[in-house]
C-alpha cells in the first residue's frame, strides 16, 4: 500500500539519523539474519518507506522467500494459513502507519484462534516516533490487546534478542501472534550481530506438564462416569496430539465432539465421533454434552458459539477442563478438576493413568451411554433438503469436494454460511487439513489463507472455500497466487447474498433483508468472478447445477499451473442446519426449521 | 463486591503500566486505585491496585494478568496481613480565626502543615483510606480548596519479603542455525 510513496520518504533528514555507532552490519541486515536464524522460510509482505530498509538485505537472503502480497490484510492472513497448515510460526512484514494497521484484523484474528505468528513491521525513526510523522502510527499500543506480546525496538543491538524472544513467546505455551515493531533508524543504523545463546523472559514460564494429582483425579472422575464425552478443542490440534486423542478414545470408548477449531483432529469416519458441537453442530454431539454426566474438556475454552446459554449448558455433567492457558480455566464454566498442561501431556498422561488402572481391573462402564449416542448418530444424521426450484444446493456442492478431494486436501474456509457447510460436509480425518477464522469470525480469510497453507505445503491441494461476499474482501490476493505459482483453488459458494447474515434475517427479522443482496446473482452479476478469475490469471469456472459439480471439480482438481475459481452458483435461500438460536438453550437445538429432535428419553 | 488489593511485581519496561491499565479495562474491571514505585531490584517495579471485584473475576484478573509477559508476580494483601497507607494533600481555608481549629485537627491525625499563607495551610497527611475520609471530614466545614491523593500502597507483616521469594526461572536456550545448512 505504501510502496509507491517510499520515493518520497526518502528524506535527507531520515540518512543524517544513521547512529555514530560503529558495528559491522546494519540494523537491517541484523533483522533479516535474525529472522534466518529463527529458521524463517517464508514472509509474506508489502515494503514501504519504513521498512524499507529491511528490504534491501532481503533481496539477498538465500534461506527467505518474501511474497509480495496486494494488500497487508492478505499477508497476515497468508502468515496464519501457513502457521495452521504446518505447524510452524507464520511471518508478515509491514510497513509502519497504514501497512502495519492492515495488519490488525489478522493479528486479531491469530490471537483469538491460538495461531503462532510474528509480524515484523518498520516504525518512522526513534527521533520521529510522537510526532504525527508520515505513515505514523502507535502499532505497538494499538496491538497491545490482540497480541500475546509485542515489541518496539529502537536499539539496533536489540533486534536478534527480541526477534529470538518474539519466535520463542509466539510458538510456545499457548501459540499467538507476537509483533515486532522496528524503528527505521534502528535498521539503517550500523551494530554488531550476536544472536543469544538463551533467553531470559522472568515472567514467562507457560506450564506444560499436567500436575499428577490432578490427572489421577481426572482419571477417578472419569472411571466414576457414566455418560461422558471428550469435548476437543483446537489445542488438541496446535499441541499435534490427534494421535495420542485418537488412543485414549478408542482405549476408553468415550465419545468425542470436536468443535469448529478441532475439525480433523479425531477422524470424522470414527464410530465414536459424534461431530461438532455448538450453534450449528451436529444433534448427536449438542444432545451428547448435554445429557453427559462428564465433560473432558481438552484444549477448548467453553466458546459461546459452542455452550448456547451457558446456564443451561451440559446442565448435569461434571467438568475437567485441560488446557495450557491456565485463564482459560473456568472463565465460563465452573470446573470439577483443573489440569494445566499441554494437551498432548495431558491426554499421554491421562491414558498412562487409565491403563494402569485397567490393570487392577478398574474401567468405565459406559456401554449404554455409547449405545444411546450411537441412537443418536443413527437417527439423525447432518443433511439437507434440496431446493424445490431445482437450484444447486451449496451443501452438496461441498460434500462432493470432500469426496472429490479427499482428507488429504487442505481446505481454508471464510465465514458464514459456507463456513459451517464446509465444516459439516466435507470429512476431516487429519489435523491441520481444516482452517478457518473460528474465534473472530473474520470475512476474507480464506483465499490468503490457502495461499499461505499452500505456500507452507506446496504438495497438498488447498481449497480456498469462500462465500461470495468473504471472497470480495481478499480476492485481490488471487494475484499474488498466480504471479508466485501458488496454484490454489477457490470454491466460491455463491448464494449471491450475505448468507448468514441472510439467514439471521430469515429466521429473527421477519424476512426483511436488510442489505445483504449483493446481486452476484444471474440478474447483475457483479462482479463476474469467472471473467474476475481471468483478469488474475487464474482459471475461471462456473457450475449452475449438480450434475455439473463433480466433473468440474475433477477438472480443477487437474489444473495446477495456476490458480482456479469455481462459481458455485447456488440457491440463495438455502440454510444451515442444525441450529441452536444466539442466547438459547442448546436444548432448543433445531434440527431444520420449526423441527426440535425427538429424545426417547427410555434409550438412557 | 469488595476491595482487593494486589501487589504486582513487573519488569521496570516502557509501556509494562499501559498493558496492566489496558487489560483491566478490555476485561471489565475496574480499577479503585493504582500506586506504581521502584522496588529494591532496579529491574522491577511494583504496583498496588485496589480494585472492586468478586471472588471469582479477582482469579479470572489475576490468571489474565499472570499472562502479560512482564508480570513477575502477583500477592493478594489482605486486610490483617498487610499495613496499607495513602497520602493526601490538603489546601484548607484557614484564616487568623479558624487557623488555631484546624491546626488541632492536624495534631490530633498526626498530620503536619507543609505550607502556610494568609488565607490557607496546606497539610500533608499519610494513613489508611478510613483515617484520610475521617481526616477531610473534619476539615470539611473549614473549606477545602484543593485536595490530592496517591493511590494506595501496601506492605505484608512480617519478615518475609514478597519480591525476594520471586523465583527466577532459568533461561530457556535458543536454538542455534544448523551451519552446514
Amino acid at each position: 500500500m505504501a510502496a509507491d510513496r517510499a520515493a518520497d520518504e526518502q528524506g535527507s533528514e531520515e540518512e543524517t539519523e544513521m547512529s555514530e555507532q560503529g558495528g559491522a552490519i546494519t540494523g537491517a541486515q541484523s533483522l533479516v539474519r535474525s529472522l534466518e536464524h529463527a529458521g524463517v522460510e517464508h514472509i509474506f509482505g508489502i515494503p514501504g518507506g519504513a521498512i524499507l530498509p529491511a528490504y534491501d538485505p532481503l533481496m539477498d537472503s538465500k534461506k527467505i522467500r518474501h511474497i509480495l502480497v496486494r494488500h497487508e490484510q492478505g499477508a497476515g492472513h497468508a502468515a496464519q494459513g501457513y502457521a495452521a497448515a504446518t505447524g510452524k510460526v507464520g511471518v508478515c512484514m509491514a510497513t509502519s502507519g497504514p501497512g502495519a494497521t492492515n495488519l490488525v484484523t489478522p493479528i486479531a484474528d491469530a490471537h483469538m484462534d491460538s495461531v503462532p505468528m510474528v509480524a515484523v513491521t518498520g516504525q518512522v525513526g526513534a527521533s520521529m516516533i510522537g510526532t504525527d510523522a508520515f505513515q505514523e502510527a502507535d502499532i505497538r499500543g494499538i496491538t497491545m490487546p490482540i497480541t500475546k506480546h509485542n515489541f518496539l525496538v529502537t536499539d539496533p543491538a536489540d533486534i536478534p534478542r527480541t526477534i529470538a524472544e518474539a519466535f520463542h513467546i509466539a510458538s510456545t505455551g499457548r501459540p499467538g501472534p507476537v509483533l515486532v515493531d522496528v524503528a527505521k533508524s534502528a535498521l539503517q543504523s550500523m551494530t554488531d550481530f550476536d544472536w543469544p545463546s538463551e533467553i531470559n523472559l522472568p515472567g514467562y514460564r507457560p506450564v506444560t506438564r499436567p500436575h499428577s494429582k490432578q490427572i489421577r483425579e481426572a482419571a477417578r472422575m472419569i472411571l466414576a462416569a457414566k455418560r461422558p464425552v471428550l469435548y476437543v478443542g483446537g489445542g488438541v490440534i496446535r499441541s499435534r496430539a490427534s494421535r495420542e486423542l485418537l488412543a485414549l478414545a478408542e482405549f476408553t470408548g468415550i465419545p468425542v465432539v470436536t468443535t469448529l477449531m478441532a475439525r480433523g483432529a479425531f477422524p470424522d469416519s470414527h464410530p465414536q465421533h459424534l461431530g461438532m458441537p455448538g450453534m450449528h453442530g451436529t444433534v448427536p454431539a449438542v444432545a451428547g454434552l448435554q445429557r453427559s454426566d462428564l465433560m473432558i474438556s481438552l484444549g477448548a475454552r467453553f466458546d459461546d458459539r459452542v455452550t448456547g446459554n451457558l446456564d443451561s449448558f451440559a446442565p448435569g455433567a461434571l467438568v475437567i477442563h485441560a488446557d495450557i492457558d491456565p485463564a482459560e480455566i473456568g472463565k465460563n464454566r465452573h470446573v470439577d478438576v483443573p489440569i494445566v498442561g499441554d494437551a498432548r501431556e495431558v491426554i499421554s498422561e491421562l491414558l498412562i493413568t487409565l491403563q494402569l488402572e485397567s490393570e487392577q481391573g478398574n474401567v468405565g462402564d459406559y456401554e449404554q451411554w455409547v449405545a444411546f449416542c450411537a441412537g443418536l448418530k443413527k437417527r439423525y444424521p447432518l443433511g439437507y433438503d434440496k431446493p424445490s426450484d431445482g437450484s444447486l444446493a451449496p451443501q452438496y456442492v461441498l460434500e462432493r469436494l470432500g469426496k472429490i478431494a479427499g482428507p488429504e486436501a487442505i481446505y481454508a474456509s471464510g465465514v458464514g454460511q459456507h463456513q459451517m457447510w464446509a465444516a459439516q460436509f466435507i470429512g476431516y480425518e487429519r489435523p491441520n487439513t481444516w482452517l478457518n477464522s473460528g474465534g473472530l469470525g473474520t470475512m476474507g480469510y480464506s483465499v490468503p489463507a490457502a495461499m499461505g497453507a499452500k505456500v507452507g505445503r506446496p504438495d497438498a491441494t488447498v481449497w480456498s472455500i469462500d462465500g461470495d461476499g468473504c471472497f470480495q474482501m481478499t480476492n485481490q490476493e488471487l494475484a499474488t497466487c498466480a504471479i508466485n505459482d501458488i496454484p490454489i483453488k477457490v470454491a466460491l459458494i455463491n448464494n449471491e447474498v450475505l448468507g448468514m447474515v441472510r439467514q439471521w434475517q430469515t429466521l429473527f427479522y421477519g424476512e426483511r433483508y436488510s442489505n445483504t443482496d449483493l446481486h452476484t446473482g444471474p440478474a447483475r452479476r457483479i462482479p463476474d468472478f469467472v471473467k474476475l478469475a481471468e483478469a488474475y490469471g487464474c482459471v475461471g469456472l462456473a457450475v449452475e447445477s449438480e450434475d455439473e459439480v463433480d466433473a468440474t471439480i475433477e477438472k480443477a482438481m487437474e489444473i495446477n499451473d495456476r490458480p482456479v475459481v469455481v462459481d458455485f452458483r447456488v440457491n440463495r435461500d438455502s440454510m444451515v442446519w442444525p441450529m441452536v438460536a444466539a442466547g438459547t438453550s442448546n436444548d432448543d437445538i433445531k434440527y431444520a426449521r420449526d423441527m426440535a429432535p425427538q429424545y426417547d428419553e427410555d434409550d438412557l | 463486591m469488595s476491595k482487593h488489593t494486589l501487589s504486582v511485581l513487573v519488569e521496570n519496561k516502557p509501556g509494562v503500566l499501559t498493558r496492566i491499565a489496558a487489560l483491566f479495562s478490555r476485561r471489565g474491571f475496574n480499577i479503585d486505585s493504582l500506586a506504581v514505585g521502584p522496588t529494591e531490584q532496579p529491574d522491577v517495579s511494583r504496583m498496588t491496585i485496589v480494585v472492586e471485584v468478586e471472588g471469582l473475576p479477582l482469579e479470572q484478573v489475576t490468571k489474565q494478568l499472570n499472562k502479560l509477559i512482564e508480570v513477575l508476580k502477583i500477592v493478594e494483601l489482605d486486610g490483617p496481613s498487610s499495613v496499607r497507607r495513602e497520602l493526601l494533600m490538603v489546601k484548607v481555608k484557614a484564616d487568623h480565626d479558624t487557623r488555631g481549629q484546624v491546626l488541632d485537627a492536624v495534631q490530633l491525625f498526626k498530620a503536619k502543615v507543609i505550607d502556610v499563607a494568609p488565607e490557607a495551610v496546606t497539610i500533608e497527611v499519610t494513613g489508611n483510606s478510613a483515617k484520610l475520609k475521617d481526616f477531610l471530614a473534619v476539615l470539611e466545614p473549614f473549606g477545602i480548596r484543593e485536595l490530592v491523593q496517591s493511590g494506595m500502597v501496601a506492605i505484608g507483616r512480617g519478615s518475609r519479603s514478597i519480591t525476594e521469594r520471586t523465583a527466577r526461572p532459568a533461561p530457556v536456550p535458543v536454538a542455534q542455525p544448523d551451519p552446514s545448512a
